[in-house]
């Protein structure tokens, strides 16, 4: 029998449902796997206890009879930006460090009632703020993969999985976990899952509910699954979704069955491909993908079309304006009052002791962003900064809307690199940022996108494509995913090291 | 425009995070380095169009006018809200001394 570890979300689930194994093993093998990756440092706390609770209602209902939830016995990670009652949340903190929810997330308690277990609680970027998971309080998380140096150089450096969802990337594409949850405020889910060979999906905004997940940006921040096939993403995806009334950007619209409806028969459909994401600088492999990406969606039956997104390269700095300010404003409520963290020097007052509490709580570039976001929200600058920072982003959603007039689904890179060492880009935020030139205006006009595994690039290291659909239509980019994915015949996975 | 280092002082006291000397010189050319790049949005011809405030459109619904309609959310839930506090005292959250 295969490993229970190299079984997919769909193939667990099926597998628990037929009886071919148990929730119980299932869970067993992955506490295990998680056990022997403490090298990745890719969990800040495991949960084996948990994933084993959830297995074993799973196979008491099926014993039962009961009728088996969508996510049956597949025992998942979660991003540490979820809250789980009774589980230590941190966003990889420190001022949060300790935090014990009273209550649960409204994402992964749906996945939960799905049958899904929990094998722990993953490393990210510091609330979510960076593109390499080297931000975290609790260290840096490691990728399973390594490169091929054929010269015998760099061979063995260790990269980045990616960030913030950077345990996510790592522990999918390690073969830990079958699938984790991610969040996405400018690619946050996208890019980590191209730089590890696996796939992810950021639905339309306000798909999943944002109560109970660490807000860093709000009118940007996505939940969305990370999983290593386009149906485990379809699946889980469906299992996250849904309307909730505690979230007041939440969508009221009933779930589409996003699995039953997969179908990689692209004919009739337009792909677009926009000029302007042809820049300079980008790798010639990642335009290599890209130029692949279109006769594999041509095979599909589709017809390819260019298109053109003029305000492209003002999505960036717009992003590094709207992000940081809605970040200012809500990382405001880390007080040292009401949770977390509290810094009291000899003789304090409450303003000192704020002060003191959030010097010791937050990492560096949490901070950059607090400042740069309070510099372009305060007074005198806020016109010529934030409100200039939102007209750009409605001529940026406005690009995406004429373009649909031309085509279902955007075809695109969704880096301009594959992973970069850790510690290449931590002296230079601005070179950090560039990483996400490709992933933000999705998410500055908030509609569904995902990368899919595309190719290895020459260092033997995973390279990934982008799909953008229209809002709502998160099934076009699933779709258009499922194509690359049966053309692409992606399964190379990290050499075991650790 | 670039930051200096008393601007970015002054940012860090509007934003309540202490910072000493030494790291406003390094985070002042950090800032001023990301707020030149962000200057080109100036470029952009933004006089026909309005700030994004919905990315999808949407309306803001009101709950219905019943005391703890969500039970998850309402009220008498008091011990929760306190129990991750560093200080509670006599069901309230504890602070230093506002008033001498």
């Amino acid at each position: 029998m295969t490993e229970l570890t190299e079984l997919g979300v769909k193939a667990i689930r099926d597998g628990v449902a037929a009886g071919d194994f148990t929730a119980r093993e299932v869970a067993e093998a992955h506490n295990v796997a998680v056990a022997a990756a403490g090298e990745l440092n890719a969990f800040i706390v495991t949960t084996p206890d948990h994933a084993l609770a959830a297995a074993e209602k799973v196979d008491a209902d099926r014993a039962a009879g009961k009728q088996l939830g969508a996510m049956a016995g597949v025992p998942i990670g979660m991003k540490d930006l979820f809250a789980t009652q009774g589980v230590q949340t941190t966003a990889a903190s420190h001022i949060l460090e300790g935090f014990t929810p009273e209550y649960e997330s409204t994402v992964s308690q749906n996945l939960w009632n799905a049958g899904a277990g929990m094998l722990g609680k993953l490393n990210l970027d510091q609330f979510a703020m960076g593109s390499s998971n080297e931000t975290s309080y609790f260290g840096n998380v490691i990728s399973p993969w390594r490169r091929k140096g054929a010269d015998g150089f760099g061979g063995n450096a260790d990269l980045a999985p990616g960030g913030s969802s950077g345990g996510s990337s790592a522990v999918v594409a390690a073969r830990i976990a079958p699938a984790a949850t991610g969040t996405d405020t400018g690619g946050s889910i996208r890019q980590p899952a191209a730089f590890t060979g696996i796939c992810g999906i950021k639905p339309t905004y306000g798909r999943c509910s944002r109560w109970g997940v660490v807000a860093f940006a709000s009118s940007l921040d996505q939940a969305g699954p990370m999983a290593r096939s386009v149906e485990d993403c379809a699946i889980m995806l469906g299992a996250m979704a849904g309307f909730d009334p505690k979230d007041s950007t939440s969508l009221d619209l009933p779930v589409p069955e996003w699995e039953a409806n997969l179908s990689a028969d692209l004919r009739g459909k337009k792909v677009g491909i926009p000029k302007e994401y042809r820049m300079e600088g980008t790798d010639p492999e990642i335009l290599e993908s890209w130029e692949r990406g279109k006769e594999w969606l041509r095979d599909a039956g589709a017809e390819v079309v260019d298109i053109s997104l003029p305000h492209t390269k003002y999505a960036l700095p717009a992003y590094y304006i709207i992000a940081p300010a809605e970040a200012s404003s809500n990382l405001a409520r880390y007080d040292g009052v009401r949770y977390g963290l509290r810094e009291l020097p000899n003789g304090a007052g409450l303003q000192d002791m704020y002060a003191a509490t959030r010097a010791e709580g937050f990492g560096d570039e949490v901070k950059r962003r607090i400042l740069i976001g309070t510099y372009v929200l305060s007074a005198g600058f806020y016109d010529a900064y934030y409100n200039q920072a939102q007209r750009v982003r409605t001529l940026i959603a406005r690009d995406f809307e004429k373009a649909w007039a031309q085509c279902d689904v955007i075809l695109a890179p969704t880096t301009p690199t594959a992973a970069f060492a850790l510690g290449d880009k931590m002296d230079d935020p601005l070179a950090m940022y560039l990483n996400d030139v490709f992933a933000v205006p999705a998410s500055l006009a908030g509609l569904p996108a995902m990368s899919v595994p595309a190719m290895l690039n020459g260092e033997g290291l995973p390279l990934g494509l982008q799909l953008i659909g229209k809002a709502f239509d998160e099934q076009g980019v699933l779709n258009a995913g499922l194509a690359i994915q049966q053309r692409a015949g992606f399964d190379a996975k990290p050499e075991k090291w650790w | 425009m670039s930051v200096d280092q008393t601007t970015v002082a002054k940012i860090a006291s509007l934003a309540r995070i202490k910072m000493s000397e030494d790291e406003l010189a390094r985070m002042a050319p950090e800032l001023s380095q990301i707020l030149d790049w962000v200057e080109q949005l100036g470029e952009v011809d933004t006089s026909q169009v309005e700030p994004m405030t919905a990315v999808i459109p949407n309306t803001l619904r009101l709950r219905d006018d019943v005391i703890d309609a969500d039970p998850l959310t309402g009220g008498d839930r008091r011990d929760a809200v306190l129990a991750n506090a560093p200080a509670a005292e006599h069901g309230f959250f504890g602070v230093p001394k506002v008033i001498e």
